[in-house]
């Protein structure tokens, strides 16, 4: 295991990300479609494959750059609160990581905080509002548990963190987005976007695992 | 130059009807409208947002109108894309009556805080003005049996009064220009109980032809204003 990750894994992180979205749009749309709009399988997809088509056409030189790219597509793209969400995220995130070339434990649990912080910033949500911050918060947490056991360590924590907190949400009632209109009624489904963020932390892993 | 206003919206038409209206009431005011998506669905871009931001403050500063959460969120994002720049707010405001008194505010001459602050102040104004509503109304909005009375000057106040004469009474547009102009001067003018300098008020009087305005101002430019109020009702605000 490498015990840092460079911009091989941005890179690798991203699509592999691009290419779960994509297979599980369907899955997406039809969990936004019972508590939301139906259109956050195919906001993400678009998004992603615009933001990998980016990537493509002006290569970035180090993670951050690679991060930044993403948001600056994301927010133009997605067209639904996902885009400011997930745009604001990869942004700090960038902003985190700065120009630094390799990735160490402390840096990518600065990377995941400060992925998270942009989220609360901007969706104004609190844990346990059925977003996408039940599936972050738990994964912050726990990368910063194993942080010292090695980058892989750390992002494999913060997926399955994450897939937890996402399973998690099925119960709640919603407080923030569209599903809230629905009150009680959004009880009983899991939040799209926590389930969005948990596809994208776990190819986090999987790049590093490769890495 | 005036302050310039971006009007962000989930859907392209209505920010470009936003800006439509608001170019009646603030002629002089650059109105940028970034709706939809870059490829033209519903929704919102971060792009276009920036690009608008730009457009819109032309050296004097822009404020921000949004419609719905996700627009919110996206001129955030924009915001803090360009560094947060300290010449550009974003208004928490209703969208089109924030607009309208954000434009005639900007026509005035506001600076960047007067604009934010007039648009945020449009909804709580007309909450209060339906709140009142028995006293703003009063000799407002209803035939005066009494007509106008002679001009008078009481404690340094110029009080006049004046009847509305055109068909669509004190409408929109004339509240905006009778705001817009009274806005830029050193002046205290109340119509009706109504801040004169404040379009959303004007427009919550609901003067009809024939009503009478009863005018009081002071300040230094007392007379100025009356004057213009004066010339703008005799003209039935360009409509008779």
């Amino acid at each position: 295991m490498a015990a840092t990750l460079g911009l091989d894994w941005a890179l690798d992180w991203l699509h592999r990300a691009g290419a779960v979205l994509a297979e599980q749009r369907m899955a997406l749309i039809e969990l936004d479609r019972v508590i939301g709009d139906a259109d956050h399988g195919e906001n993400m997809e678009r998004g992603f494959t615009a933001a990998l088509a980016k990537l493509e056409a002006a290569p970035p030189a180090t993670p951050g750059a690679a991060l930044k790219s993403v948001a600056m597509t994301l927010m133009s793209t997605v067209g639904g609160a996902a885009g400011p969400l997930y745009g604001t995220a990869f942004l700090r995130a960038a902003t985190a990581l700065g120009d630094a070339e390799e990735l160490d434990d402390a840096a990518l649990l600065a990377m995941l905080t400060a992925a998270r912080d942009g989220i609360v910033a901007r969706g104004k949500a609190d844990p346990g509002d059925k977003t996408m911050i039940d599936a972050w918060t738990p994964a912050v947490d726990a990368a910063g548990a194993a942080v010292g056991q090695g980058p892989a360590a750390v992002l494999r924590a913060a997926a399955d963190a994450a897939a937890l907190g996402a399973e998690a949400t099925e119960p709640l009632v919603a407080r923030k987005g569209r599903a809230s209109y629905l009150g009680e009624r959004s009880a009983g489904h899991r939040d799209p976007g926590a389930q969005s963020t948990s596809f994208i932390l776990r190819a986090a892993a999987d790049a590093a695992g490769n890495a | 130059m005036t302050v310039g206003i971006l009007v962000v919206s989930h859907s392209a038409k209505i920010a470009e009807g936003a800006c439509e209206l608001g170019a009646q009431m603030a002629p002089d005011v650059r109105l940028e409208a970034a709706g939809g998506t870059d490829d033209g669905r519903i929704g919102t871009s971060l792009e276009k947002v920036m690009a608008g931001v730009d457009a819109a403050n032309t050296g004097d500063g822009a404020v921000i109108l949004c419609d719905l959460g996700s627009a919110v969120m996206v001129a955030e994002s924009a915001l803090e894309f360009l560094g947060d720049p300290s010449d550009v707010a974003l208004a928490d405001a209703p969208l089109i009556e924030g607009l309208v008194a954000a434009a005639v505010a900007a026509q005035g001459g506001a600076g960047v805080a007067a604009v934010k602050a007039a648009a945020e102040s449009a909804l709580a104004l007309q909450v209060q003005a339906r709140i009142d509503g028995t006293v703003l109304l009063n000799g407002a909005g209803v035939r005066s049996a009494s007509g106008p009375e002679p001009s008078r000057s009481v404690g340094g106040v110029i009080v006049e009064d004046f009847e509305v004469l055109n068909q669509l009474g004190l409408h929109a547009r004339p509240a905006a220009v009778l705001a817009g102009y009274l806005g830029g001067l050193d002046v205290a003018v109340d119509i009706n109980g109504a801040d004169g300098q404040s379009v959303m008020m004007l427009m919550t009087l609901a003067a009809a032809q024939g009503s009478v305005l009863h005018v009081k101002a002071s300040g230094p430019d007392a007379r100025r204003a009356m004057d213009f109020i004066a010339e703008q009702c005799r003209s039935g605000f360009g409509e008779l």
